[in-house]
């Protein structure tokens, strides 16, 4: 009752509950960065830094982590090291004083490769369908237009494993097996039922007034589309595209059980970075920060819609 | 976020865009021909990539084929559904996964809600905080599973580090993902770690969703604090809750991937849900006939709470 006394809204908390409120998330909030946190260390210690007992909080920072994971080495005699032309790299030095020379590349640069195509090639078609399904969804009569929109939002429920079995059979009855091609048609499926949804709501907001304006100066339907519609809804488009690329680059499900060498993307791979005698966790906390930056960077650009993106905007404030 | 044009710009656009002659003469498409053709294609894709191999599991379950060797395919009828219904193991796995579902969710819900109470007070830099908050439920489950899995290492972990600091054990006397009464636990925790936020959004917008004038009013009546918490902020938040709950159960009644890498069912089969066992006669017994069978099954539960989530999405959407 004493907000009854203040000028300003009654609903307004008190500035003891505020600090108690932010006290109170923020401990959480750090408690849940520890092992974000924890991993982005890892990744700059050195392999028995990073098993160390108690855990390493001060350690002289290394990147024998990052050169494990870009490159594949071999083991050789001292002597052999030492008979050797200086080391040409920063790399060249922490693995020879390992013991050790650089052999060649990892599987790492194909792997990330693979989850850039497949991603973006994936969210490409998904958001191009998509934009002209949502439109139509949003303008058109269509019939039965609920159970379409039912069964496009459906598709994305099935569970991952039980879609899988037949599409390893399918893939390889066609030679879609452990192909990127496979990859994007498959994430662009999945991908595309989100777009719709996401979409659907974005261009429902566009009053239709300024398309029916635009016909009636004589642009036709397909005209106002592209040069009324599309512009409008070009953060809505830029949202669910950011959407469908986090989810194809995220993937491990389909991933893990459809692609084993050709394909494969980065989730399946990095839980099998090992080293010599078991995994070279340095290595492995390496490739999850590289993998873990872009999506941190899409989280703050997203942060605006991700309400509405993890709701198939339904919810949208 | 940019702002979008103005409508007063957006006006003078089309006031001003003179459209060419031609295309003023040829009035294009009809509406129904263009609805046509933007709906087809993806209609078609997912007929392609999803309902072709529906339809093909269908078949295949009541078969007893098995994809890692070739020989003629017989029908079984029903036979593996019967096996299926009568088979001890996907009781068990059903089992664990209902204990799954069931503490992530009452977990998330109530940790969640609580959280998007607190944000919800506006304290000083609430949307920063809440950007951080978000963070795990945007990673990958892979790396996710995979640096969890590094903190619960008995030996070396942070986890097992930190409840030693804090209660005296020795680390080494308890393995999380090791022990048959604690892997069922420690994968609900990494779950509760990175869906929680899920959970917070979406009471987040339920709570923001509460008019003013509501509160206004109950001030005005003089009901406590307690009083407008109950009969106003929880009914009127119900809506959202539930939505956050069913997406929820839908998605860890199909968790494979997190439980995949933490645990891969294991030890024996504690942690086995229903996507591991499903997995693992898929693609490791290749029992193909069977597993499909087993996939239709699970397939017919979740459409059934797919449909349930769809009429509480529209029921939020009405608000």
């Amino acid at each position: 009752m004493s907000g009854l006394s203040t000028a300003h809204s009654v609903v307004e908390p008190g500035a003891t509950s505020k600090r108690v409120a932010g006290a109170l998330v923020i401990a959480y909030a750090l408690i849940t960065l520890i092992p974000l946190l924890w991993i982005g260390l890892t990744s700059f210690k050195t392999p028995p830094d990073s098993i160390a007992y108690p855990p390493k909080l001060m350690f002289s920072p290394s990147i024998e982590g990052y050169c494990n994971l870009f490159s594949t080495r071999t083991r050789q005699t001292p002597e052999y090291i030492a008979a050797l032309p200086p080391p040409s790299s920063e790399c060249d030095r922490v693995v020879r004083s390992r013991n050790m020379v650089i052999a060649g590349p990892s599987n790492v640069i194909p792997r990330f490769t693979n989850s850039i195509i497949i991603a973006f090639g994936s969210t490409f078609l998904a958001v191009f369908l998509g934009t002209l399904a949502a439109y139509a969804f949003s303008r058109f009569r269509i019939p039965l237009k609920d159970d379409l929109l039912f069964f496009i939002l459906s598709t994305r429920m099935m569970p991952p494993i039980a879609v899988a079995i037949p599409i390893y059979l399918m893939y390889r009855e066609i030679g879609l097996s452990d192909t990127r091609l496979g990859m994007i048609l498959l994430y662009t499926a999945v991908n595309v039922s989100l777009a719709v949804w996401l979409l659907k709501g974005f261009i429902d907001e566009i009053p239709r007034e300024y398309e029916e304006a635009a016909m009636i100066d004589g642009y036709t339907r397909l005209q106002a589309f592209y040069k009324i519609v599309l512009p409008q809804a070009t953060t809505g488009i830029a949202a669910t595209a950011i959407f469908c690329l986090i989810f194809a680059w995220n993937e491990y499900a389909f991933a893990v059980l459809l692609t084993s060498g050709e394909a494969q993307t980065m989730p399946p791979f990095i839980p099998f970075i090992i080293g010599e005698g078991g995994q070279d966790w340095p290595a492995v906390a390496s490739a999850t920060t590289l993998f873990v930056i872009p999506i941190v960077v899409f989280t703050v650009l997203l942060r605006k819609h991700l309400l509405r993106g993890i709701t198939f905007g339904a919810v949208r404030k | 976020m940019s702002e979008q044009p103005t409508t007063m710009s957006m006006a003078d656009k089309i006031i001003t865009a003179t459209p060419t002659p031609v295309a003023a003469r040829i009035r294009g498409l009809s509406d129904k021909g263009i609805a046509w053709i933007f709906v087809g294609p993806t209609i078609v894709l997912l007929l392609a990539i999803n309902i072709f191999p529906l339809i093909w599991t269908i078949y295949l379950s009541f078969t007893n084929y098995a994809a890692n060797r070739s020989g003629p395919v017989k029908g079984v009828g029903i036979r593996n559904y019967e096996r299926i219904l009568n088979d001890a193991d996907i009781w068990t796995a059903m089992q664990a996964t209902a204990h799954f579902v069931i503490w992530t969710i009452a977990i998330e819900t109530v940790l969640g809600f609580a959280l998007a109470y607190l944000i919800d007070k506006k304290f000083k830099g609430h949307g920063f905080w809440t950007t951080i908050l978000l963070l795990p439920m945007m990673l990958s489950p892979a790396v996710v599973g995979n640096f969890w899995k590094f903190l619960y290492e008995p030996q070396i972990g942070l986890f097992n580090y930190a409840i030693s600091f804090l209660t005296g054990m020795d680390r080494t006397s308890f393995q999380m993902l090791g022990e048959v009464s604690l892997a069922p636990w420690s994968i609900v925790i990494v779950d509760v770690w990175m869906w929680t936020p899920y959970v917070m959004l979406i009471c987040l917008a339920g709570l923001r969703s509460i008019p003013d004038y509501i509160y206004e009013a109950a001030e005005v009546d003089r009901a406590s604090p307690w009083r407008q918490f109950v009969s106003i902020t929880l009914p009127m938040s119900m809506p959202f809750i539930m939505l956050a709950v069913l997406f929820r159960g839908i998605e860890n009644f199909k968790m494979f991937d997190l439980i995949n890498l933490l645990t891969s069912g294991g030890p024996g089969s504690t942690t086995e849900v229903a996507s591991i066992t499903l997995k693992r006669a898929a693609f490791e017994s290749w029992r193909t006939g069977y597993s499909s069978a087993f996939a239709i099954i699970l397939f017919v539960t979740v459409f059934g709470l797919a449909n349930i989530y769809v009429k509480a999405l529209n029921k939020v959407k009405q608000r």
